[in-house]
């Protein structure tokens, strides 16, 4: 029982800080309409730490092995449960009931986008040897497999997004060098823009008024018939007002990509002030090794599916083996360099996700 | 038409409040019907009769510029939007009557809009909070516009209203509440659109008309 209350305890702390970092990281500047979203997130947040913290548990040996094993289970259990039958279920429902049309039979398309899911989620299994005989068809091993699939595919991507990334993030060497003067004329540009546009649209303000004044109603032609009726009765002006409204519409374009590029420029220099300070400068050291390790990696991964071998040790383990012979330090190389090797992952994809979401929406 | 003299106002809030859609709906009189991210500023005009009705009817542009964004961007972003708050004569904060937060952010986007424009009659801050007084003393004439006011239900409604006549209080300006997408709500004689002229006109008068009345 003294197991029980402390993982639960643990459990219920884990909670709490989805729930903080949902409200402080994720929501600050939103309003969370639906509690049940916050509400899931924390709890699969929470049952997601605590299979880390039992594995970890697991490998340092601590709680006994029965009680271990009982809490195991029951994450399984819920946690299969909460991703194959609830988060999908509210995806569907959420994005259905933001769709106009769809709006009166929210359930019933939820359900039906649930089943769709399910569907190519077991499709999923076809290609690989996950049916054996031992365990049946509607078995937990054959959601965790799948499951398996989908996850090792994600972090494999993230893992080579962040490979990718990193180096050009962090390393100075990719800064362009801007300067003040750069960023004024750009942004000179810009306002010359805007103000083009504002007289173009001035134009057609003062040319709607004076047909308005004069009774005369401009409607754009809509429907089939009004774009007949246009070709043969087209007034003179009007044409006119197309032919600016094009201009309006291509300067409007050319404004916005003025606005990200002084926007870039601005962060451009932001970084370089920021790489000229102590910390700056850290990270910058920090960097040049991390992107080593990254292009490393790149390399051994293109030499193992060209000549289609599999990689025996990987760069952290030779490394500390390198450093061991050298240093003659007493090292238990294979303990460390696998959880090293999981760390350095763990921070390439923690910080890849970011990023990759990021590039993804731009 | 001889070419007619310009104001310039501000028009901020957060992201999807309805910037755009009202923008659209103060210049061309129609609804927005697809309306879009906005990426950077767009701009659009109005002409505004001043003292409609009166001898001294002038007529004057005004230009509605809508700054995209949200107000915890990245400081660049801040910086290069701090761009179009130049010479600005006046701003209309827009909030969503269904999101607490957007009504809450609309300190921080006028303080933003404000700090920048330190002009000899402009406000001067020191740590960035919220002071009232600040606003009593501003020379620049605010309006709040809230969103989106048929999503709200009628057992609701009182409870909205009043904490934005707060909100309005606190800017020392004048409040209008409304649904971008149905044009009854600025339909000429209603006390919306009385109050959106009396804005324009304040606009105009503190731009270029000295206190004493005359023209600058």
């Amino acid at each position: 029982t003294q197991m029980l209350s402390a993982s639960s305890l643990l459990q219920v702390l884990f909670f709490g800080f989805g729930w903080l970092f949902f409200m402080r990281k994720l929501f600050k500047d939103y309003e969370v309409r639906q509690y049940v979203v916050q509400v899931i997130f924390s709890v699969t947040f929470a049952f997601s730490c605590t299979m880390f913290e039992l594995i970890i548990f697991e490998i340092l040996g601590v709680l006994n092995s029965s009680s271990r094993y009982f809490h195991w289970k029951l994450n399984l259990c819920v946690i299969l449960l909460i991703l194959v039958f609830m988060v999908p279920f509210y995806i569907g429902y959420f994005v259905v009931s933001n769709i106009r049309l769809l709006h009166r039979q929210k359930l019933l398309f939820a359900c039906v986008l649930w089943l769709t899911f399910m569907y190519f989620f077991w499709k999923l299994g076809d290609p690989f040897p996950i049916l054996s005989p031992k365990h049946g068809i509607l078995s937990i091993e054959q959601l965790i497999s799948r499951v398996g699939v989908i996850g090792v595919t994600l972090m494999a991507l993230l893992s080579g997004f962040g490979a990718v990334n990193c180096p050009y993030t962090y390393m100075s060497y990719f800064l362009r060098n801007v300067t003040d003067a750069d960023i004024l004329a750009l942004e000179r540009r810009l306002l010359q823009t805007m103000d083009m546009i504002v007289s173009k649209k001035k134009r057609i303000a003062v040319a709607h008024r004076t047909m308005f004044q004069r009774g005369e109603v401009h409607n754009k032609p809509t429907g089939f018939w009004g774009m007949i009726k246009s070709v043969t009765t087209s007034v003179a002006g009007s044409e006119n007002l197309s032919l600016i409204q094009q201009e309006v519409d291509a300067l409007e374009e050319l404004s916005r990509q003025l606005f990200l590029e002084t926007a870039d420029l601005h962060a451009t220099k932001e970084r370089i002030e920021y790489s000229k300070t102590f910390q700056g400068k850290y990270f910058n050291f920090l960097g040049y090794f991390f992107s080593i390790y990254c292009v490393w990696k790149i390399f051994m991964a293109t030499i193992n599916i060209v000549f289609d071998r599999v990689g025996k040790t990987d760069p952290v383990t030779r490394g500390i083996e390198i450093t061991v012979n050298y240093l003659g330090i007493q090292f238990d190389v294979k303990f460390w360099s696998q959880h090293i090797s999981f760390i350095l992952v763990g921070i390439i994809i923690v910080t890849s996700i970011r990023g990759l979401l990021i590039t993804l929406t731009k | 038409m001889a070419a007619l003299d310009r104001v310039k106002v501000l028009v901020l809030g957060d992201s999807g409040v309805g910037k755009s859609s009202l923008v659209h709906l103060l210049c061309q009189n129609q609804v927005l019907g697809n309306p879009s991210w906005t990426v950077g500023c767009s701009v659009d005009v109005r002409i505004h009769d001043y003292k409609e009705g009166t001898p001294e009817e002038k007529t004057y542009y005004i230009e509605l510029w809508d700054v995209g964004g949200s107000v915890g961007s990245a400081t660049s972003v801040k910086s290069t939007r701090a761009v179009f708050y130049n010479s600005l004569n006046g701003i209309i904060l827009v909030h969503d009557l269904t999101n607490k937060k957007s009504s809450q952010n609309l300190y921080r986007w006028s303080l933003e809009a404000l700090n920048r424009d330190v002009a000899p009659m402009g406000v001067l801050v020191t740590n960035g909070d919220y002071d009232r007084e600040q606003f009593a003393d501003n020379q620049i004439p605010l309006l709040v516009i809230g969103t989106k006011l048929d999503q709200i239900p009628e057992t609701k409604r009182n409870e909205v209203l009043t904490r934005t006549a707060f909100l309005a209080e606190d800017f020392n300006a004048e409040e209008i509440n409304l649904d971008c997408t149905n044009p009854r709500y600025l339909a000429a004689g209603s006390s919306n659109a009385v109050k959106l002229s009396r804005f324009f006109d304040k606009v105009i008068e503190k731009r270029y008309f000295l206190r004493d009345g005359n023209q600058v």
